[in-house]
Order: structure tokens, then C-alpha cells, then sequence
């Protein structure tokens, strides 16, 4: 009973003070000043088409940076925490066998998911998408990889040495833009090119392919090492 | 109007879709129920003109969110019958 109306209060208070804030809610009729100056001097600056991929590379790039350091500690944790015993690993999972679509259609879908990924992390910067979403994709196609064929073996040696080439490049390439262009993760060190055209846009591309990679590897061994922990199905 | 229309029935089966998620016993049915208020969300978001974020709701709200907690789920499951 006592529970019930702790329940209820907390929920009230919450309901109360989510009222408040949304009769407070006043749209704006038009992009802030910070939107206003990304809007109008972004294209020239940066020279990427979409605006959102040139902020969360080079206005806000060390953010994209933190994002990309968290989901490396995460994964990381999972990896340390979920380290498989030996003996484990000799017994062979015993599984459901898959239906013969999933197996057959896995085959083909397959190896299209990994190229649309890999095309939404290179068009980054002119396109909706970028390094997030292509590598979230590309961990998408392992998951379906992995439905179709559970007893898989997921070389992680390779996705560690991408995970770790492709978050030393970002670095190196942020830490370029110190020395060569205005400062830290700024993109103009490479020449912008043409508006919109896939080669412009100067380093974007090229650090959306690092992030996408990585982004992708982590996932990825997130997703392969909670596979390997499953020993058999109940 | 009938963007409005559309956005209404989303915003209802999401919430449908979350009640179901809380209330219902079994896990199997709150993990895919979990799933599909993001897949829902993410529809949502291409019609607010969001469409990275809905690329990113997509692909790891609904789809590796719900394998990965599978993958806990089965894990659990087998951890409780061994030490009982």
C-alpha cells in the first residue's frame, strides 16, 4: 500500500514537472544565433552539404570525440567482463537449426548491408547519416550474420586492430588540424573542393571513414562477444 | 493534416507499445515490445526531418539493443537453472 502511494507521488511529481516545463515551451520562430551562424557561414567553411555532419565533425568535433571514447570504454568493459573460460571453448555450441530463408536470404542481404553502410559513412557529408549510422549499420549486418549461422567465430583480433588504427588516425588527423588549419579538428587542411561533390569538404570524409570503422568495430565486438558467451540454448 | 494524422497514431503506438513492454510478464514480449517503441520512434524522427537520428534509432534502438538484450536474457535464464 505504502509502496503504491510512493508510486504514485513520484510519478505526480514528475507528471508535474514536465507540465511546467512544457506550458513554459515557447518555439522559436527562427533559427538561434549559434544555428543562425552554422546556417550561413557553414557551406563556405567547411564546404560540407549536410550541415549536420559538418557540425558534429568540425564546430563540434570533440564531442563526436567524447562519443567515440565512451562507446570505446563501454566496449571495452563488456569485452573485460564477459571473458570466456577455456574450456568453453572445445565444446561446440549446440543450436536451433536456422530456417533455410534466414540462411539463404543472409547470404545476399548480407554483404549489400555492409556496402549501404559503408556508403552512408562516405557520403557523411553529403547525405543524412555519417559515421554513426554507417557503422551502427555495419553492426546491423553482423547481428544478421550471426542469426543465421548462431555457432559463427568472430575474428576479433582484426576488429581490434581496426578499432585501434582507425581511433589513433581520428586523432592524428584533429591534431593535424592544430598545426595546419585553425585548430583541433578542423577540416581545412585538405582543400574543400567543390560544393557537394563526393571529393570536398576537406577532411570530413576522411574522418567519418575513420569513425564509421570504428563505430562499426565496436559494435560489433560488443555484439560477438555476448555471441560467444551464449553456450548453449535452454 | 495528414502528416498530423499519421504522427498522432505513432505517438499512440508508442506509448501502446511501452505500456506492453511494462506490464507484460513474459521478457520475451517486453524485450520485442522495447524494440518496436524505437522502431516507431524512429519513424518519428524522419517525419520531424530528422533522418540521422532516425538511421540511428533504427539500427541500434530496435536492432541492437533488442539482440544484445536476447543475448543477456539467455544468458540469465541459463546462470539461474545452474545454480538452482
Amino acid at each position: 500500500m505504502f509502496k503504491k502511494v510512493f508510486i504514485f507521488i513520484v510519478l505526480t511529481g514528475f507528471a508535474l514537472i514536465l507540465f511546467k516545463s512544457y506550458s513554459a515551451l515557447n518555439p522559436e520562430q527562427g533559427l538561434n544565433e549559434v544555428a543562425t551562424r552554422y546556417a550561413e557561414k557553414g557551406p563556405d567553411e567547411v564546404g560540407a552539404a549536410n550541415l549536420v555532419g559538418a557540425v558534429l565533425v568540425t564546430y563540434r568535433g570533440l564531442d563526436t570525440l567524447g562519443e567515440v571514447a565512451i562507446l570505446f570504454l563501454s566496449a571495452s568493459i563488456i569485452g573485460f567482463f564477459l571473458k570466456v573460460k577455456l574450456e568453453d571453448e572445445k565444446a561446440p555450441r549446440k543450436v536451433r537449426k536456422t530456417s533455410e530463408i534466414l540462411a539463404t536470404a543472409s547470404k545476399i542481404i548480407t554483404p549489400v548491408i555492409f556496402l549501404f553502410g559503408i556508403y552512408v559513412f562516405i557520403n557523411g557529408h553529403l547525405t543524412p547519416g555519417g559515421g554513426f549510422q554507417g557503422g551502427a549499420i555495419i553492426a546491423s549486418g553482423l547481428v544478421l550474420m550471426l542469426l543465421a549461422n548462431p555457432v559463427k567465430k568472430v575474428n576479433h583480433s582484426i576488429i581490434s586492430v581496426v578499432e585501434s588504427i582507425s581511433g589513433f588516425s581520428f586523432v592524428i588527423l584533429g591534431i593535424t588540424g592544430i598545426f595546419l588549419a585553425g585548430g583541433f579538428l578542423d577540416n581545412d587542411f585538405i582543400s574543400l573542393g567543390e560544393f557537394g561533390k563526393l571529393f570536398s569538404a576537406g577532411a570530413i570524409p576522411i574522418i567519418y571513414i575513420f569513425i564509421g570503422l570504428k563505430v562499426g568495430s565496436e559494435l560489433s565486438g560488443i555484439v560477438s562477444n555476448l555471441q560467444e558467451t551464449q553456450k548453449e540454448e535452454i | 493534416m495528414i502528416l498530423k494524422i499519421i504522427a498522432i497514431i505513432l505517438a499512440l503506438a508508442i506509448l501502446l507499445m511501452a505500456v506492453v513492454a511494462v506490464l507484460n510478464k513474459k521478457l520475451i514480449v517486453s524485450i520485442i515490445a522495447a524494440g518496436a517503441v524505437s522502431l516507431f520512434a524512429s519513424v518519428f524522427y524522419l517525419l520531424l526531418a530528422a533522418p540521422d537520428v532516425a538511421m540511428t534509432e533504427a539500427a541500434i534502438g530496435s536492432g541492437l539493443t533488442t539482440i544484445i538484450f536476447f543475448y543477456v536474457l539467455n544468458k540469465i535464464k541459463k546462470d539461474r537453472l545452474e545454480n538452482v
